[in-house]
């Protein structure tokens, strides 16, 4: 790692709340999370897991309604939650850049392409006119798109899908951001566009050495682009691991319920499904936030908060699929 | 095995307006599909948008006339069929759609909903609908206290359990299925998957099955159609579509789909460029531009599909264009 500290993002215990007519919804409840340099971090989860949302506040990009509250947000060392407006628009938009899934709905329809990517540059940099619309012409050149000096005269109404992911991420790479963050960057896609799109993230992570968070559902583009993976289940972060380690040996019971629930793992017609669904504001279980739907939870799991055991947030973490300590299980085996 | 749908050479056709000074133009949304499906059988339709998988689902379901082609779904032509004929077919087809949240009227109770095409299409008394609105209720896994709910009460996978109930009321033979999961976390869509697989064994379904998520379709398809710009590239049976791809197409869809495995390291086909417009398809094979293969009769022919290795593959490098094309 370079430089005297590794951690490039460093978050502790983040919560967030939202002000609701019937009290406040906790949407991320005691997140931690630490980006290295250069470091391709996937944060996973169904949705209502809390993975945007905590990656909003990181952004400073919730509402009013948001009460955002953490022992620790660092940002190379420089804390960016107590900061004032103004000093955070500094690094936001410069060292942290974000993407979104919907590319077609991100993009201000009233102005050009170029327009939108040299507002970033103009904002942030000390350039030029002409410097900026070669650096413009440059930044679009390399997400691969065709002929970039035409394109900058392109309004988002005449790309497709693709297209408009590649100019959000030129724009997002624009000043060389330390750390960018993909929020479900390929959803909207199609697979081919997905692949293509997944590699221009990947290849451009490599060559400029940024952090990159790509927050996503499938399991399938975490096992492909990222080093280390955080799982999320109700706005917890209930295991974090290197990607082979999870899912050679998934240690929570609810992201070892998630890898057989996919039809590429399930080998009868019968796909080993997870019951019900995941609470919301008014039924959160007093214990673990996953016993209800859990197959191994005991008396202690309703009862009580999980502690962290090997990254797990469970009582009885899972090592090569078996439950450690767990008193049912040991009596039948 | 009873076959519920043939089709030949289903096409749609449609004329779209270019603008003030460009006249019209024609969107070939399907052009050519010709395929079986038997009862308690599934195929599958895969493909990226605008290669027409949604317009099939249009035809099948009667929605839309085919601009050519013959369609016969359970030994009756639909094309020519009388007004009450064609009545009579769409109790024996119903769909789902992918939005469960679109599809349901929000301000109609969930046992009304599930009641209305037995009051539209059937005599039943009002008890009677009751009675079977509550049982298929069962069925998919809701309980009564449901009935009388709305819409917005329920998650997005009990909706489409409602979708799914409702589109089963009147006893169907074909169940089309357009895109039922991709709107559903991956815990509440096994689940779903789970239920449609039960119930094609209990009712004895046949399934048209619609989506661009190749994991989903190789769990659940018998037959697999994968389609291109309107046309049907390559069509053959789950494994030999997936154990053996022939087209440069479903080679490369196959291998961009991003497999949960990490330590499976495999190559992959990168496509370049973007899907073309299907209002200016490209000449001959409208792959070919994307195509790695790409030759010399690609940009000037059409292939047709044509059986290789038990497959049907529309590819001249598959199957090579006979000599006498050539010349031509």
């Amino acid at each position: 790692m370079s430089g005297k500290n590794g951690a490039l993002l460093e978050i502790e215990n983040l919560t967030v709340e939202f002000k609701t007519g019937s009290g406040y919804f906790r949407a991320v409840d005691g997140v931690t999370i630490k980006v290295d340099k250069g470091e391709v971090l996937a944060i996973v989860g169904e949705s209502g897991s809390g993975k945007s949302v905590s990656m909003l506040a990181v952004m400073g990009l919730l509402p009013w309604t948001a009460k955002v509250t953490a022992d620790k947000m660092l940002f190379e060392g420089i804390d960016i939650l107590g900061m004032s407006a103004n000093e955070r628009r500094r690094i936001i938009g410069k060292d942290i850049a974000m993407i979104f899934q919907e590319p077609m709905s991100s993009l201000n329809p009233c102005f050009t392409v170029g327009f939108q990517i040299m507002e970033a540059l103009k904002e942030h940099l000390d350039l030029d006119k002409a410097q900026r619309k070669a650096r413009a012409i440059e930044l679009l050149g390399l997400v691969g798109i065709p002929s970039p000096e035409q394109r900058l005269k392109a309004y988002p109404h005449q790309l497709s899908g693709g297209m408009s992911q590649r100019v959000m991420i030129a724009m997002a790479i624009a000043c060389s951001p330390k750390l960018l963050i993909a929020d479900e960057p390929t959803t909207a896609l199609d697979v081919t566009i997905q692949a293509q799109i997944l590699e221009l993230l990947v290849r451009l992570q490599r060559e400029t050495g940024m952090g990159l968070v790509l927050i996503t559902h499938s399991m399938g583009v975490v096992a492909e682009t990222a080093e280390r993976v955080s799982v999320q289940y109700a706005g917890q972060k209930v295991e974090e691991q290197v990607v082979k380690n999870l899912f050679r040996d998934p240690h929570h019971p609810y992201t070892a319920a998630l890898l057989s629930a996919l039809p590429e793992r399930a080998r009868g017609r019968k796909l080993p499904s997870i019951p019900g669904v995941v609470p919301g504001q008014f039924d959160r279980p007093a214990g673990c936030l996953f016993a209800p739907r859990c197959q191994l939870a005991t008396e202690l799991c309703r009862t009580t908060k999980p502690p962290r055991i090997d990254g797990a947030l469970c009582h009885y973490p899972l090592h090569d699929g078996v439950p450690q300590n767990h008193p049912g299980k040991e009596k039948a085996a | 095995m009873s076959i519920v749908v043939t089709a030949r050479d289903l096409a749609r056709y449609y004329s779209v307006s270019r603008g003030a000074f460009s006249g019209q133009a024609t969107l070939k949304a399907l052009d050519g599909a010709s395929f079986t499906i038997a009862r308690g059988k599934t195929l599958a339709v895969v493909g990226e948008s605008g290669c027409g998988k949604s317009t099939l689902a249009r035809l099948i379901t009667m929605i839309e006339l085919p601009t050519s082609g013959s369609l016969n779904i359970g030994g009756q032509e639909i094309v020519g069929a009388t007004p009450a004929q064609l009545k009579a077919l769409r109790a024996r087809v119903q769909i789902v759609f992918q939005n469960p949240y679109g599809s349901l009227n929000p301000r109609q109770k969930i046992g009304h909903a599930l009641e209305e095409p037995l009051l539209v299409n059937t005599s039943m008394a009002s008890k009677e609908r009751t009675e079977k609105a509550r049982e298929m209720m069962a069925s998919v896994g809701l309980r009564p206290e449901h009935y009388d709910r709305y819409p917005h009460m329920f998650s997005g996978g009990q909706r489409q359990r409602i979708a799914i109930a409702r589109a089963l009321m009147l006893d169907p033979e074909l169940l089309v299925l357009d895109e039922p999961v991709s709107a559903l976390d991956v815990s509440i869509q096994a689940q779903v998957l789970n239920l449609l697989a039960d119930l094609q064994d209990r009712h004895n379904l046949a399934y048209l099955f619609i989506s661009h998520d190749l994991s989903v379709v190789r769990h659940i398809a018998d037959d697999v159609m994968v389609m291109y710009l309107g046309r049907a590239v390559e069509q053959g049976t789950r494994d030999a579509i997936f154990n053996a791809p022939q087209h440069p197409y479903t080679k490369a869809l196959l291998s961009a789909t991003p497999q949960p495995d990490p330590e499976r390291k495999r190559e992959r086909i990168v496509l370049t460029g973007e899907l073309p417009s299907p209002l200016s398809p490209p000449s001959g094979c409208t792959f070919h531009p994307r195509c790695p293969w790409n030759f010399e009769p690609c940009a000037r022919v059409n292939p047709h599909l044509l059986a290789h290795d038990g497959s049907l593959v529309a590819c001249h490098a598959v199957n090579p264009p006979e000599p006498s094309t050539k010349a031509a």
